[in-house]
């Protein structure tokens, strides 16, 4: 199966968006390197608007992400509440 | 009080909402590159966006990275940010990346501008409109961040210049006119999609973070700030192909093309990248073969499965690119030590001890084929015959790099090609760089090699040196030359209170 | 197609002509499996120029940096002209023996395996 992939930068923020994507994606892979935070996983990767702003303790807009996204890899999903990766096999 | 509208809605309505039907002129004349090319567009409304980011939200988001990114510039410039980097030799990685890299985001801004003009689908046009604007925010925020190191290091002096002129920028600066002088799908293929989708990732994320470990902090922030932006130009980059591919079948040998082209002018390009990471970092975070890896082989094999289903291939290349990973980043900084006195950065033997890494790192190349260069550099420079060499190199009249790459089967082998065109004969460095020439020779007969120019009286001279301070403007003796000895050494040297 | 261009016809200007070079010719020389020097060295030379000049007065001052350089035996050397196997006469002048603008000569020393018989 094909590798999904996201990238942050380590900073306050992102702290709770990692901790957000680790609740909801349990198999997922958080690797930390310097200034910078990668999330791998197999398949399918989604970042929950409600967990994240359970995490935060505040509202979050799902395109807040992009002011801490460093890189991604698969096909993107949006809407208001989540954002998916995942590859067509 | 009205509802508040979802994205898709408001997507729907700032955009594609946003398009209107020419009564007054035909549509062939208000698009008038869209055909050229051969691709076959049925119906822009099948254009998606993923990321369904409108202006008004473009600008607010904008906003907020701008007034982080100043607020750490300020911070490191204020702190004397340059005092904390790794190691001097650090420095001379931006050198490169502030007059190699840096004006390319100009002319991507130049290149997403036209092709924001040109599509027929307004998806499509505003989506290329936002990236030509995050790319001037990023040619700026690079000079910004690097004009607090022009105040202390030498070469950062006339990047724009430089870039104009200087025979290894040749490279950089031809890979983009090619991609602009291409009609507006090739350059989406080019480079919304082969260079932004899967090359940027390996200068943007492990070279940054590279900045970071090596104690950089204005440098991995518009690195990674400009990379936001990058997230969603992948997006931009994956939607052109999928788009293209769906619209019509004959689409697809076309887009293949230009896929196998542009992946190989890319790995070609970013060579310079290779050894800025395997050579230039002092603080290593992973070597250009481990990078490779992950961003190329397991990012780039995820994204072609996914393609399958169009019939899209892996880049022809691909086995060839494979075997090169193991050896570019040292014959690339070969060519420039070698190089030493006609380069706008300085240039230096590895320490024993990054000798040592980069053995572990490439152990079925590094001690066998290029550690015995380092030690007969060494040996001369031990004699007070720093190794400078006295001609100048054949280059390859695709990428314009010097031809120093070997046969990858038989690394101490240069590997030469060559075509013979309308009675020329034309020199290339690999059978990519061939087949490139071969399919649009019209198109690089026109290739401005700078060792040629030199030759024929069109850079100054008479000599070699008037060519490098006039018609460079390097300064020669501070810019140029081995790091050893150099003014950014004494001037280090004093800040930091060492003999 | 020699070129996808919008302007039908498209021609482009060949800028590395050899009427471009006041004279000269351009000329490739490179030593096989001699890496010290990254690539071929590029010269601008005078097609009448006997290959014995190319020889003597123009290669060495690069070449020369190379520890095996003077250890060639120049009789035994084995060359290449653009690809194929090639013979050069010492007195003729190179565009008399087929060496052309932007032609290749690559030469080979078997016996000399480079710095450290690495290939270098």
């Amino acid at each position: 199966m094909s590798k999904v992939y996201i990238a942050l930068q380590d900073n306050d923020e992102s702290r709770y968006i990692v901790e957000a994507i680790e609740e909801d994606n349990p198999e997922a892979t958080v690797i930390h390197m310097p200034a910078m935070i990668r999330i791998e996983m197999d398949g399918r990767l989604t970042v929950l608007r409600e967990t994240v702003e359970e995490k935060m303790g505040r509202d979050w807009d799902i395109q807040e992400l992009h002011l801490n996204l460093i890189t991604l890899g698969g096909n993107v999903e949006e809407d208001d509440d989540s954002l998916s990766l995942h590859w067509n096999e | 009080m009205a509802k508040k509208l979802n994205i898709k809605d408001k997507y729907r309505l700032l955009t594609r909402d946003l398009d209107w039907e020419f009564s007054y002129v035909d549509r062939k004349d208000a698009f008038p590159f869209e055909e050229f090319e051969g691709i076959k567009i049925t119906d822009w409304s099948k254009w998606e966006d993923p990321f369904r980011l409108t202006m008004d939200s473009y600008w607010k988001y904008q906003a907020e990275k701008e007034k982080k990114l100043y607020a750490i510039f300020d911070a490191f410039s204020q702190n004397n940010g340059h005092l904390n980097v790794s190691d001097p030799r650090y420095v001379n990685a931006l050198k490169l990346f502030l007059t190699g890299v840096s004006p390319l985001e100009y002319q991507a801004y130049q290149g997403f501008a036209h092709v924001g003009r040109q599509f027929g689908g307004v998806g499509a046009r505003v989506a290329c409109q936002m990236q030509a604007i995050d790319e001037l925010r990023h040619v700026q925020t690079q000079i910004h961040a690097m004009s607090h190191y022009n105040k202390f290091f030498d070469g950062f002096q006339d990047y724009s210049h430089m870039h104009d002129r200087v025979w290894y920028l040749s490279v950089p600066k031809s890979f983009f006119n090619d991609a602009r002088a291409a009609g507006p799908f090739e350059f989406m293929v080019a480079i919304g999609f082969s260079f932004e989708y899967v090359l940027t990732n390996l200068l943007f994320v492990p070279f940054m973070s590279g900045a970071a470990h090596n104690g950089d902090m204005a440098t991995v922030t518009f690195g990674f700030s400009a990379q936001s932006d990058e997230a969603r130009h992948m997006t931009l980059g994956l939607e052109v192909i999928k788009f293209l591919l769906e619209q019509h079948e004959d689409n697809v040998p076309i887009v293949q093309k230009w896929i196998d082209k542009w992946f190989w002018r890319g790995t070609r390009l970013l060579t310079i990248v290779a050894m800025m990471m395997d050579y230039m970092l002092p603080n290593k975070v992973m070597s250009w073969k481990e990078a490779w890896e992950v961003y190329f082989e397991e990012a780039g094999g995820s994204l072609f499965k996914d393609l399958a289903r169009y019939g899209i291939k892996m880049p022809k290349y691909a086995e060839t690119i494979e075997k090169e990973k193991e050896h570019v980043s040292h014959q690339a900084w070969w060519i420039f030590y070698t190089h030493g006195h006609a380069a706008g950065f300085h240039t230096w033997i590895p320490s024993d001890e990054e000798l040592d890494w980069l053995s572990e790192k490439y152990p079925d190349t590094f001690d066998k084929y290029y550690r015995p260069r380092w030690e007969l550099a060494k040996e001369m420079e031990a004699k007070g015959e720093r190794f400078y060499t006295k001609a100048l190199p054949q280059l390859c009249t695709t990428c314009q790099i010097p031809m120093g790459f070997t046969e990858m089967d038989d690394p101490t082998q240069v590997c030469y090609r060559d075509s013979v065109y309308k009675g020329d004969r034309y020199h290339f460095c690999s059978d990519g760089c061939k087949d490139i020439f071969d399919d649009e020779p019209e198109k690089y007969v026109q290739s401005w090699l700078p060792v040629h120019q030199i030759f024929q009286g069109n850079c100054g001279g008479p000599d070699v040196e008037n060519v490098l301070s006039d018609f460079y403007r390097m300064n020669l003796g501070e810019d140029n030359m081995d790091m050893k000895g150099s003014p950014d050494e004494k001037r280090w040297k004093q800040w930091k209170g060492v003999a | 197609m020699p070129i996808h261009a919008i302007t039908p016809e498209y021609k482009g200007e060949v800028l590395d002509k050899l009427e471009n070079f006041n004279g000269n010719q351009v000329v490739y020389v490179g030593w096989d499996h001699h890496l010290m020097f990254c690539a071929a060295f590029a010269y601008p030379l005078p097609p009448e120029m006997p290959f014995r000049a190319l020889l003597d007065d123009v290669m060495p001052e690069a070449f020369s940096l190379h520890p095996e350089f003077s250890k060639i035996n120049w009789d035994k050397a084995e060359w290449l002209l653009d690809g194929q196997p090639f013979i050069p006469q010492l007195n003729a002048s190179l565009i008399d023996q087929g060496i052309g603008h932007k032609s290749l000569l690559r030469f080979q020393t078997p016996e000399l395996k480079g710095v450290q018989e690495a290939g270098i």
